[in-house]
């Protein structure tokens, strides 16, 4: 996307005072060009995957050290200064949008492994080494790490870590959280902090658990402590293709009610499939409603055991085409449309925004009939992949940034869709979390009091809130006036206005 | 979860009153752990009448429970549906509830394959110190939305508010199971269950105790009798393993029975948390490992300080879980700027600081 929503005017002379007083601080604790300040230097930092929207950072800060990232805390603490913290920037709900006041802390600087411990299970490494890399140096000891959101190849575990990311094996595997045991960084006056330990649990409250998914609120983590576990020996998917929505969803049910818990478990609308076999010819069915992939994962008699009980199932749940991997290469082949769905919507569109609200797996259908009714009530294509065995669903709107309507009426959609999600019995966001994008839906998904009580964590945690301000937590201000829009939804005052 | 449900209503108005006159309050379930954590204070709050199953999907994998169900309800009702709580909450006793059993957040032998309590938690309703039923969470598997507070409620001892309702993630019950036991020392055994955690191999616990090391491996059955072929060792009759995994579960196996008398005399049971590679641990008294070393259980007369320098040394912490005398505290303690934090949590959910005050921490 182009379209370019700034928050702050191009001149502003008590900004550009308050930069000079920042980045002199800043010059006493970081070598020169460890911080960028001038608009060509900050540009790269102006959004993360959500494109839409843009903020010009005051500064941008680069450290390497740890004793670094204190230094530039306490001094941003000191001046008041709010700080965003940003991993690869692959986020994708405005996680790691800048603030027109405040410094980003890049951590991209922090990407060592700093040991795999293939007796213990575990890897510590630094928050901005990528997600597959860690896979990488632990695949000669026959371990990995299990979480593997879409973007494995760009992110890093320290955004994983604020986010709480899943992926496709997040099913049997868990998310983040599952996954990690220790995160250290620092609190936002620069005090260095642990969470969790090397053991399974460490005393008193759990806060790992706040910590993981905090979206960068509460406190910046550097170093993180991962369970790493032992490779499954063999995976095989079976690729199976339904007539209609409604029988692929009671298939998934289907699946898990005889005692299966597939390693992967995605569908494919119609669309979607489409769309990627142009983008991948993976020989996908054009002409199924619906393609499950059912993943199953393990020793070969594992496998084969379960895969027999999977083939079975799904035929009784009426799949008209089934198809079993032969081997990794087809395996893989089965997977590449899944895996490219996102950017085969590139190909198929100028825009598109990528949503991620979860519902419970049997009102599938009913969400989908619902999102088909919104194609006609918006004017614009929806293509759909799910994360079935989880429920968590990624409609891809399609839609031209270039053009103001469609991106207004593309943001009533997705919020549209979340309601719905909500009303379903679901939530706004599965895996990629609330940022800017979602604040007007957090308030349809939680009270007044649930938000003042997030509040109340975050001041636990950030007394002054200087921590990537204004994500996640929406003002009541904010909720009210949403209410207000939400009573005249489609006919929204000053809709070039920014709301965020 | 309705407010206008009269076992509700009367807790709204019971924690109200409490707060606006700061009576503290010990919230109390089916009292079957009433020994664990601090010494419970205040006037007891009885959450039972929040009973009953609120929903259950078997496909969805999840159950949402009001939390003064009693547990063995509960799990009856899983296993009809071929499914069950997998971290294997212990139940001490008869009569406990789905509140008590998130409240203290302790898991069983399966804990180290299959998570802890904490893992399984997806959302709660919460009847806050400030006298406010809130929501967090929900009844998906993949929920981002504001941060995590149903998580943090396990194991949290009541300290932020009282459990009304918990949604928990439950899984099928393993198709097949089959244990070994091996004779082998403290330090072989735990060489070897390093070593297997490394291997992809259907180990769900393990337990060595006194010279005997006990493994069970669950999952498919073509998964679990090869790997009974590769592991070799001596393959326990299912009865036997039954009753043994059960005492370990339920602390009813002989090593976890502490009398009154032993107490009496200075006998404490401490649960020792450690990277599960730390070497072998010295202590004066008896040791019980599971969790393929993560969790070591001693029955000593040795002094706290000693305990919790052990444990310290070997890179973990240590819980006094049964002891005559808890004036030096029962977890350990955390440090300055986590204690900070937890005060401040502590201030956010219960500002007038009624709720099971001193049962986490005394200045909580």
């Amino acid at each position: 996307m182009n379209t370019s929503l700034r928050s702050d005017p191009p001149v502003d002379i008590l900004r550009e005072q308050r930069q000079a007083e920042v980045v002199a601080a800043l010059t006493q604790v970081l070598p020169r060009g460890a911080i960028l300040f001038r608009h060509e230097d900050t540009a790269p930092y102006e959004c993360d995957a959500l494109t839409a929207y843009r903020t010009s950072p005051m500064v941008v800060a680069l450290p390497e050290t740890e004793s670094q990232v204190a230094s530039i805390l306490k001094l941003c603490h000191r001046m008041g200064v709010p700080i965003i913290a940003r991993g690869a920037g692959t986020g994708l709900s405005g996680g790691a949008t800048p603030h027109a006041r405040g410094v980003i802390l890049s951590l991209a600087k922090f990407n060592k492994i700093l040991k795999i411990d293939p007796k213990a299970c575990t890897a510590v490494v630094q928050c901005g080494v990528r997600n597959v890399a860690i896979s990488e140096a632990a695949a000669p000891y026959g371990l990995y790490y299990a979480p593997d959101p879409s973007s494995q190849i760009a992110c890093t575990i320290g955004g994983n870590v604020a986010e709480n990311s899943g992926g496709v094996h997040c099913l049997k595997y868990g998310l983040t959280l599952h996954n990690v045991l220790r995160v250290r960084g620092f609190m936002v006056d620069g005090t260095p902090v642990e969470f969790g330990s090397g053991a399974l649990d460490a005393p008193g409250l759990d806060l790992i658990s706040v910590i993981v998914g905090s979206e960068g609120m509460l406190a910046v983590i550097t170093e993180v402590t991962v369970k790493l576990i032992p490779k499954p020996q063999l995976a095989r998917c079976i690729m199976a293709s339904f007539d209609d929505i409604e029988s692929a969803g009671a298939a998934v049910a289907s699946v898990i009610a005889r005692g299966i818990i597939p390693a992967g478990l995605e569908l494919m609308d119609k669309e979607m499939t489409a769309a990627v076999e142009a983008f991948v010819h993976a020989d996908y069915d054009l002409n199924a409603a619906a393609i499950l992939l059912c993943e199953s994962d393990g020793t070969p008699e594992e496998v084969a055991e379960e895969i027999a009980r999977m083939e079975e199932v799904l035929t009784l749940a009426g799949a008209s085409r089934l198809e079993v991997s032969r081997d990794e290469a087809q395996r893989v082949k089965f997977w590449s449309g899944r895996k490219n769905a996102f950017p085969a919507s590139g190909g198929i569109s100028p825009d598109y925004m990528c949503m991620d609200s979860t519902i419970p797996r049997k009102r599938l259908a009913e969400m989908l009939r619902a999102i088909q009714q919104m194609q006609s009530k918006y004017g614009l294509r929806c293509v759909n992949v799910f994360h079935a065995g989880d429920g968590n669903l990624h409609p891809l709107i399609l839609f031209d940034a270039e053009d103001p309507d469609q991106l207004r009426r593309c943001e009533l959609f997705g919020a549209d869709i979340l309601e719905t999600s909500v009303r379903l019995g679901g939530t706004i966001t599965g895996e990629h979390g609330v940022g800017l994008e979602k604040l007007n839906s957090m308030c349809v998904q939680f009270s007044p009091a649930e938000r003042a009580q997030f509040l109340a964590v975050k001041q636990a945690f950030d007394p002054l809130e200087l921590l990537n301000p204004g994500k996640v937590i929406p003002t009541l201000h904010r909720c009210a006036e949403y209410g207000k829009m939400h009573v005249h939804r489609g006919m929204l005052p000053f809709p070039d206005v920014p709301r965020f | 979860m309705g407010r206008q449900d009269p076992a509700l209503a009367r807790l709204i108005d019971q924690v109200r009153a409490a707060r606006d006159h700061r009576v503290p309050v010990e919230i109390r379930g089916g009292g079957t752990k009433i020994f664990y954590g601090g010494p419970p204070k205040g006037e007891p709050l009885g959450v039972t009448g929040l009973k009953g199953i609120s929903s259950y999907e078997p496909t969805e994998l999840v159950v949402t429970v009001r939390a003064g169900t009693p547990l063995g309800d509960l799990e009856a009702a899983l296993e009809e549906q071929g499914q069950c709580l997998p971290f294997e909450p212990p139940r001490f006793a008869p009569g406990g509830t789905v509140g008590g059993m998130v409240a203290a957040g302790l898991s069983g032998p399966a804990r180290a394959n299959v998570g802890a309590v904490r893992d399984h938690v997806l959302g709660v309703t919460l009847l806050t110190g400030r006298g406010e039923v809130l929501n967090f969470g929900g009844q998906v598997a993949k929920n981002v939305a504001g941060y995590d507070v149903s998580r943090l409620i396990a194991g949290s001892l009541g300290i932020l508010g009282v459990l009304c309702e918990v949604s928990l993630k439950v899984l099928p019950i393993n198709r097949v199971t089959a244990t070994l036991s091996f004779d082998w020392d403290e330090s072989r055994a735990l060489e070897q269950l390093n070593l297997w955690a490394s291997q992809p191999l259907p180990v769900n616990a393990s337990a060595w105790h006194e010279g005997r090391l006990h493994v069970r491996l669950a999952g498919a059955g073509a998964a679990v009798s090869a790997a009974c072929g590769k592991l070799s060792g001596t393959a326990v009759a299912p009865d036997a393993a039954g009753t043994w995994w059960l005492g370990l579960r339920d602390q009813t196996e002989e090593f976890f029975a502490l009398s009154e008398a032993n107490l009496a005399r200075g006998e404490c049971l401490w649960r020792l948390s450690l990277p599960s590679t730390a070497a072998p641990v010295k202590l004066p008294g008896r040791q019980l490992i599971e969790w393929h070393g993560a969790e070591r259980w001693w029955r000593t007369h040795a002094e706290a300080r000693e305990v919790r320098g052990a444990a310290a040394r070997a890179g973990g912490h240590a819980t006094l879980v049964r002891g005559a005398d808890k004036s030096g505290g029962v977890f350990t303690p955390v440090s300055d700027v986590l204690l900070r934090i937890h005060r401040g949590l502590k201030q956010a959910f219960d500002p007038a600081g009624i709720l099971n005050p001193g049962r986490l921490y005394a200045e909580l």
